[in-house]
């Protein structure tokens, strides 16, 4: 009768904790940007190829939908960056009350943000 | 193994609709979570309906009405009534928690009611403990005195280990859970990798022992739980902080077991 016994439900019935959204997120862009990485530095290197090459480096970069790619991936580096620190700090046992966690959260957000923002201004 | 989905035999089909017909001054609808291991039917979700001007005001309270007054099958642990006892642990509106401690008025709608997640149901909300209760048992709750002291004992020297209350210090936060797996049963790391990572209840029991100045074992305790799979399938996610009933912080002992591990010569 053991062997019969329901699994009870997980996944689908517990609440979507923030701290745990940000875990799987900070999880999800670390393996978005190991992938992303790879076609960033084949389109860096096709200017590697020399002159006549040059077109196909401008084409890809003026379409429309790479410039949203990449904005999307400068966020990923800057959250898996920020929240990867705020992890550093767990490490030594910082800032883990439930309310600094809350907190150091927002700030997380918020740097994203900003500095893709400011980085996209700037470049 | 990661496993997203449940096994055929444990997805969750609607179920019956208890309708109090006398006029309800204060209705309140919970749906609970019902498995009878005598039927060979998939669990169910069946919906009551509760006055809540004639009822106390938290959801243990509820489940006990429903068991006195609705259907008497309604199956569930509970003891003390008032989060001593860490029996009554069910996942209630989506948060593990204790039902004697969650007032219904916390929850606006309907309040649904699961038993613990991801655990092997005996029945309706009692979850199969036994796995934790092994895992608690492997890192040895108990005092064990260094052989200095054992000798110390027996040619009785000393009667007692005493402890300084600088020492005692260092164990609140640690003695006051009661084991009621609402953090280890909360934890992804749990969920997917349960017969090898230790869970936070069991780390947090741990680190009350690692921490005991009165221990002789500090050390051993230490190199027997320095284990990838035991301790660092902990990825600070944090839902054992976020449920625990008792409002302590697994996830920060859990830091401080591995912080001392990587301390220690």
């Amino acid at each position: 009768m053991t062997e019969n016994r329901p699994l009870s439900p997980h996944l689908s019935i517990h609440r979507k904790i923030p701290t745990a959204v940000f875990s799987i997120f900070h999880r999800f862009t670390g393996f978005a940007l190991s992938i992303g990485s790879i076609f960033i530095v084949l389109w860096i290197a096709i200017l590697a190829l020399g002159p006549n090459y040059f077109f196909i480096y401008k084409t890809i970069s003026s379409f429309f939908i790479f410039k949203i790619i990449l904005f999307i991936w400068t966020i990923g580096v800057f959250f898996h960056l920020f929240n990867g620190v705020r992890y550093l700090f767990w490490s030594f046992g910082i800032g883990m009350k439930l309310k600094t966690v809350h907190n150091s959260s927002y700030l997380v957000i918020l740097l994203t943000f900003l500095t893709t923002i400011i980085v996209w201004i700037a470049v | 193994m990661v496993k997203f989905t449940l096994p055929q035999n444990s997805k969750v089909i609607k179920g019956r609709a208890y309708k109090n017909k006398t006029s309800l001054g204060d209705k309140k609808i919970l749906k609970i979570y019902r498995w009878d291991p005598e039927k060979k039917d998939n669990p169910r979700l069946d919906t009551f309906e509760i006055d809540q001007k004639k009822c106390g005001p938290m959801v243990l309270d509820a489940l006990m009405k429903i068991k006195d007054e609705i259907d008497t099958t309604l199956t569930f642990r509970r003891s003390c009534r008032e989060g001593v006892c860490g029996s009554c642990a069910m996942n209630i509106d989506g948060v593990n928690t204790l039902a004697c401690l969650k007032p219904m008025s916390d929850v606006k709608n309907e309040i649904k009611i699961y038993p613990l997640p991801h655990m092997r149901i005996i029945k309706d909300l009692v979850p199969d403990l036994n796995q934790a209760y092994k895992q608690l048992e492997s890192i040895k709750p108990w005092i064990e005195r260094n052989e200095k002291d054992q000798n110390a004992s027996k040619s009785k020297k000393i009667s007692e280990k005493n402890q300084y209350p600088k020492d005692r210090l260092k164990l609140d936060g640690k003695w006051e859970c009661v084991l009621c797996f609402c953090c280890t049963t909360s934890c992804p790391s749990y969920w997917w990798n349960g017969d090898k990572y230790l869970g936070p209840a069991v780390l947090l029991q741990a680190s009350r022992w690692i921490n005991d100045s009165r221990d002789g074992r500090t050390k051993q305790r230490l190199k027997e739980i320095n284990d990838s799979m035991k301790l660092f399938r902990c990825h600070s996610i944090m839902n054992c902080t976020y449920s625990c009933p008792k409002g302590l912080n697994p996830a920060k002992e859990i830091a401080e077991i591995k912080k001392s591990i990587v301390r220690q010569k």
